[in-house]
């Protein structure tokens, strides 16, 4: 395929629209110039390039990629996706284009800079998400369990399958406020993801109150006073967690 | 004060010596009706103010005990608070805790009330009432209470997934000397009771696929280091053979930190020494996933680690004849040896070599950091060494640990009138009386 045309594709910014504008570079036989969303302002002097989303189209270009590159890779774009990088499309696009001419082994040509690129890119979606599943801390609030979460990248989908496996017997929801996009599950498997610019949620009884005040004192008389290491705490909990766990409530 | 938080405090505050918080070594996943799963990996849900992760929710059942170690705080001649959880108050915090994401689970722990056989019993009421009755199904790791009943302690294996017994001592002479009531036969039996109870499990989980689960995640242990004379030697042989012996997953070390004064003690303000501790974590490392032995890390020569390098640094400046090593072409044993490359950084060469010849530059991009590895490595037959490499001692000093501050390596001495000083030296070498 030529190298990038002067166009540049806009999109409406979900994963389904993504996988079209992959069929579009086929349409145009040549990569973009940039991708962006439609609500992203318009600019550029380029010409543009609206890409439709079609639901049957973005389920050929998904199967394509399992069946042409690997399985394996495709994971690699769905998590690549989730990613809060600006110009992720472009990178993704480039990768599902090496996907195409060599297969099953993209995946392991990490020297070349665009799968490098993507590798890591995918490696610190993961590891958010894997934060994640350790610092939220949820909040009973008469009930129902609220956990409330500020990531980079758009983790929810990558956490919300842990929690529904473990507390199958709880009302739960997990609210990410950076992509003001939130997840409910219902005891019994109800489940769904829903947009929200914010929630409003009932103030902390007596009982919650109680669990963190002892989760706090648990935490202080844990902690062993000559072996004092600030420096390895934070590296191993970094700063931007802090403000949403109990530990660290005042 | 809320009663339960200042119990809560007093018998933390009595399990926080307690190294292993680790909830790894079983995959389990949740089922209708239950509280709880289990992730193979292990997740930690915060670090406490010593950087130490909190997995667990690590507490003793009690610390009203009928011992007398000389290095522990709940000793019995030692004057402090005491306090039991009832089984209640123990299952409502934990379920209370995990449904909150505080913790992955139970590490139970406990003095010994009375005697060894009603320690575990009570400790079994209370893992069964979590298991069966709160229906929990996190992880639990639980204390084994040597000389209790091998029954007990067999029965206590099946609501859990981790057990330890505790070694506390690397020596017996050190175990008679500050642990009386303690003996070697009495620590090893239970830790052989269960390395054959996972054996036998094995064979039945094999035959029937719903047979209970006894101890998944295996058995770890830990002891004491720096409260007693033993060489590095010595200790990394004892935790070599317990690998290989009771197969066990993991040994801890713990730096002593002096609590109680005793005069078979060091000192109350002996420092802990944490650097040994640090030391002996890395030689654990090359134990269990670089395919060293314990023997070609220390031997008679060089009973004690280097401060100053850490124990594959100095077998590699030690044996400069297997290095420089070829990255494309040496093998994955080779390149786990080499100072600076992980077993993470060891595996990414090995899968992205397959497909590529790899420079330098590609080792970046593969985030090998070369700041050590750089001596000991060829890129197709090309060094980027910045020092000639005939000479290992220079090669020490640049792949060093630099930062340690003179306390940390020679802990100061007290002054005294009659101790050799250095005109002494000066004196002795030039043979002037």
């Amino acid at each position: 395929m030529p190298d990038r045309s002067n166009l540049v594709y806009r999109y409406d910014g979900t994963y389904q629209g993504f996988l079209c504008c992959v069929a579009q570079c086929f349409a145009d036989k040549g990569l973009p110039q940039a991708v962006q969303r439609w609500e992203e302002p318009q600019a550029t002097l380029f010409p543009l390039q609206g890409v439709d989303t079609d639901l049957d189209l973005a389920q050929r270009v998904e199967r394509s990629i399992r069946s042409k590159a690997s399985p394996e890779a495709l994971r690699w774009v769905r998590d690549g996706f989730l990613s809060c990088e600006a110009q992720k499309e472009l990178l993704l696009i480039r990768f599902v284009l090496l996907g195409y001419k060599y297969g099953a082994k993209v995946t392991g040509l990490t020297v070349q800079p665009d799968v490098c690129a993507l590798w890591k890119t995918v490696r610190a979606v993961r590891n958010e998400a894997h934060c994640y599943l350790e610092f939220l801390r949820f909040s009973d609030l008469g009930g129902f369990l609220v956990g409330e979460l500020a990531p980079k990248n758009t983790v929810l989908p990558l956490i919300a399958g842990h929690f529904c496996d473990r507390l199958p017997e709880e009302d739960f929801v997990l609210y990410d406020r950076t992509h003001a996009m939130g997840f409910f599950h219902r005891r019994g498997g109800q489940r769904e993801f829903f947009h929200a610019d914010s929630i409003d949620l009932p103030a902390p009884g007596e009982e919650e109150q109680r669990y963190r005040a002892l989760w706090k004192g648990f935490y202080r008389a844990i902690a062993i006073e000559g072996r004092r290491n600030p420096k390895l705490r934070r590296s191993m909990m970094p700063l931007r967690y802090w403000p949403d766990l109990t530990e660290f409530q005042p | 004060m809320d009663e339960l938080l200042k119990k809560l405090e007093v018998l933390t505050d009595a399990a926080k010596y307690d190294v292993a918080c680790t909830s790894s070594g079983v995959d389990r996943p949740g089922r209708p009706g239950a509280l709880g799963n289990a992730v193979k990996a292990g997740i930690c849900h915060s670090f406490a103010a010593d950087g130490r992760c909190i997995s667990l929710l690590k507490v003793l059942l009690s610390n009203d005990c009928a011992y007398d170690c000389a290095y522990c705080v709940n000793r019995r001649s030692c004057d402090g608070p005491r306090a039991t959880f009832t089984p209640e108050e123990l299952c409502r915090l934990t379920v209370e805790f995990y449904r909150r994401n505080y913790i992955e689970g139970l590490f139970l722990s406990s003095a010994v009330v009375k005697n060894p056989d009603y320690t575990s019993e009570l400790m079994l009421t209370t893992l069964k009432k979590l298991r069966e009755e709160e229906r929990f199904w996190g992880y639990v790791h639980v204390k084994a209470i040597p000389g209790a009943d091998p029954r007990l302690t067999h029965a206590l294996g099946l609501y859990a997934d981790r057990m330890s017994v505790n070694i506390e001592l690397p020596s017996q002479k050190s175990l008679a000397l500050l642990a009386p009531q303690k003996s070697k036969e009495k620590i090893l039996a239970p830790m052989g009771l269960i390395r054959d109870g996972i054996k036998e499990n094995a064979a039945d989980l094999a035959r029937y696929r719903a047979a209970p689960k006894f101890v998944p995640a295996g058995q770890s242990t830990q002891m004491i280091i720096g409260a007693t004379p033993e060489t590095d030697r010595q200790i990394l042989a004892l935790t070599e053979g317990l690998y290989r012996k009771y197969q066990l997953k993991r040994v801890f070390f713990s730096a002593y930190m002096p609590v109680v004064s005793d005069r078979n003690l060091p000192a109350r303000d002996t420092p802990p020494p944490l650097l040994r501790e640090h030391r002996l974590y890395q030689a654990d490392w090359l134990l269990r996933f670089y395919g060293f032995s314990a023997g070609e890390i220390l031997d008679d020569q060089h009973p004690d680690f280097n401060p100053l390098l850490d124990p594959k640094c100095n077998w590699a400046v030690n044996h400069m004849e297997h290095f420089p090593v070829e990255v494309n072409r040496a093998p994955y044993e080779m390149l786990l040896r080499v100072p600076g490359i992980g077993v993470k950084s060891a595996k990414r060469i090995r899968a992205a070599r397959r497909y590529a010849a790899l420079d330098f530059d590609a080792l970046k991009k593969l985030g090998v950091v070369l700041k050590r590895a750089r001596y000991f490595i060829l890129c197709g037959g090309k060094s980027i060494s910045p020092l000639p490499m005939d000479n290992p001692a220079v090669i020490a000093g640049a792949v060093s640990d630099r930062g340690f501050s003179p306390r940390e390596l020679a802990p100061p001495e007290q002054l005294s009138l009659f101790a050799p000083t250095k005109e002494d030296g000066v004196k002795c070498l030039t043979g002037q009386i």
